[in-house]
């Protein structure tokens, strides 16, 4: 349990928001063109990582945006929130 | 040779004030070599060096514990057994857990405290009494005992539940396996772990493991804390951590790792001889043999190694128990916990191979590997063994993520994952 700054609204309790699971997966451009083992890989493979990770959040019961988060996995200390289409801080 | 538990040796040691007990296993330091070393020491790793010795006969192994053993999931599990699983491909697997769980303590000749008080799950809406009418037909049919209960017989069978109708969810049925039920467990982990040391496997602990060292497609060994040791065949069967050994050895797995949290309360007498589970208001309940009311609570939605969980996942809980047992209105809970958990997107296991030669994973059991502990172990000893799946866990390679071929119990296994 801990506290997240929404980008749009402030600081919220994280019960308010919806975890999305890891940012930054770019959608294929050519779908058709995919083999299984990329679809795979775009579908279900995940870092799943223990330490620093940049994922998606959806504040699901308050503006309902979509932004994204550094947070470390191993702490859930989160390290920065930062827009959609913005690029993630360095780390 | 140890010596056999009994009861005689219980009043023998008795006299001695129980300070004389023989050591259940060793403290070895690691050998240079292995034939072949479980990486986890939780209750599926002991159980799969257990069969490794004792059904393949390899003796020159060893499991390597960062902790200690059945100090993570096994040890923070809610302790259910059932396997009242919808497909095919999972009802042989947990069944086959099942029918070892059976002879698990004479086997070991430890106590595990297997108690068949069987599994209710309960249904409070339409679409729940339809799939759980279609999971009892499902569950008979791969000769897996299963009945339908309706809002009487499961008042009958577990009195104290509300059966109201004008509760928000009201109970509309439920279903039972009265095969399934629960065991201690710590003493799998222990059992497991005596009789593995006992067939020559050396249980290492406090051994992290920092890298997988690779020779092309090809393992050679294990970096750890307590130095290099050399081995063809390395099992990962690390729960939570999966993910993170997958990565040293330069893998991606299907995984999320979740916490899961569960909680007691303090100890009262006898009120609940049976399991429920309720999968719409998510909320279930045993008792221990100490007396604690046993609740499992849910997963959090974001990955997290903390091994902590959110307070409103136990306040939904709590809420959905108190509303389907009043009775318990005034328990205090005495400890919540959270453990980190492997989550597929099919919430199916993968008991595998891997494209890299010896190297196999046993992960991705999620919310409820527990129950699947003997069968879990059996089978990845066959594949790590053979180099090739038994026909029971053929279904759940890795490569069913590619292939499209998932064993979706997602919703279909009688519980909210």
């Amino acid at each position: 349990m801990f506290l997240i700054n929404c980008p749009f609204c402030g600081e919220r309790e994280q019960s308010e928001f919806k975890a999305g699971g890891e940012a930054h997966i770019v959608r294929p451009k050519q779908p058709t063109e995919l083999s299984d083992d990329e679809w795979a890989e775009y579908l279900f493979m995940r870092k799943n990582i223990k330490g620093i990770q940049f994922e998606r959040w959806n504040h699901v019961h308050g503006c309902r945006k979509w932004f994204n988060m550094v947070r470390d996995t191993s702490n859930d200390q989160i390290k920065a929130v930062y827009k959609m289409g913005e690029k993630p801080p360095v780390k | 040779m140890k010596n056999k538990y009994s009861i005689f040796t219980l009043i023998k040691n008795a006299f001695s004030y129980h300070e004389n007990w023989e050591k259940a296993w060793k403290d070895p330091v690691p050998k240079k070599e292995y034939d072949a070393i479980v990486v986890g020491g939780g209750g599926h790793g002991l159980a799969t060096a257990y069969y490794l010795a004792k059904k393949h006969n390899m003796k020159n192994i060893a499991v390597v514990e960062k902790g200690w053993i059945g100090g993570g999931n096994t040890g923070r599990n809610t302790t259910i057994i059932r396997s009242n699983y919808l497909w095919d491909a999972s009802a042989g697997l947990y069944d086959h857990a099942l029918k070892i769980w059976e002879g698990l303590s004479q086997e070991l000749n430890y106590n595990v405290m297997f108690s068949q008080r069987g599994v209710m799950n309960l249904a409070h809406n339409l679409q729940d009494v339809r799939d759980l009418k279609r999971r009892t037909h499902a569950n008979r049919l791969n000769g897996i005992d299963a009945v339908y209960l309706n809002t009487e017989e499961v008042k009958k069978f577990c009195p104290i539940i509300n059966t109201s109708q004008d509760i928000r969810y009201p109970v509309l049925g439920g279903t039972l396996q009265r095969r399934a039920g629960t065991a201690r467990h710590d003493a799998v982990a222990w059992g497991y772990a005596r009789g593995a040391d006992e067939m020559g496997v050396d249980i290492i602990q406090n051994c992290e493991v920092k890298g997988i060292k690779r020779n092309g497609d090809t393992v050679e060994g294990i970096e750890t804390t307590k130095g290099f040791i050399k081995t063809k065949k390395i099992g990962v069967v690390a729960a939570g951590h999966s993910s993170v050994i997958a990565n040293m050895a330069g893998l991606k797995l299907p995984l999320e790792s979740k916490p899961l949290q569960a909680l007691v309360s303090e100890p009262v007498k006898p009120i609940i001889d049976t399991v429920v589970m309720s999968n719409a208001v998510h909320a279930y309940v045993s008792q221990s043999d100490k007396g604690e009311l046993v609740i499992g609570a849910g997963t959090d939605d974001y990955v997290s190694y903390s091994q902590k969980g959110s307070h409103d996942i136990v306040e939904g809980t709590l809420n959905a128990i108190l509303e389907l047992y009043p009775i318990f209105s005034r328990m205090r809970m005495l400890r919540q916990w959270g453990g980190i958990v492997d989550i597929c997107p099919d919430a199916s296991p993968i008991i595998s191979k891997t494209s890299i030669k010896g190297l196999y994973f046993n992960c991705g059991w999620g919310t409820g590997g527990f129950k699947a502990t003997p069968g879990s172990g059996d089978l990845f000893a066959h594949t790590i063994a053979n180099d090739e799946p038994h026909k029971l866990n053929a279904a759940f390679n890795i490569n069913r993520f590619v292939s499209g071929d998932l064993v979706d119990e997602h919703g279909a296994a009688a519980v909210a994952h």
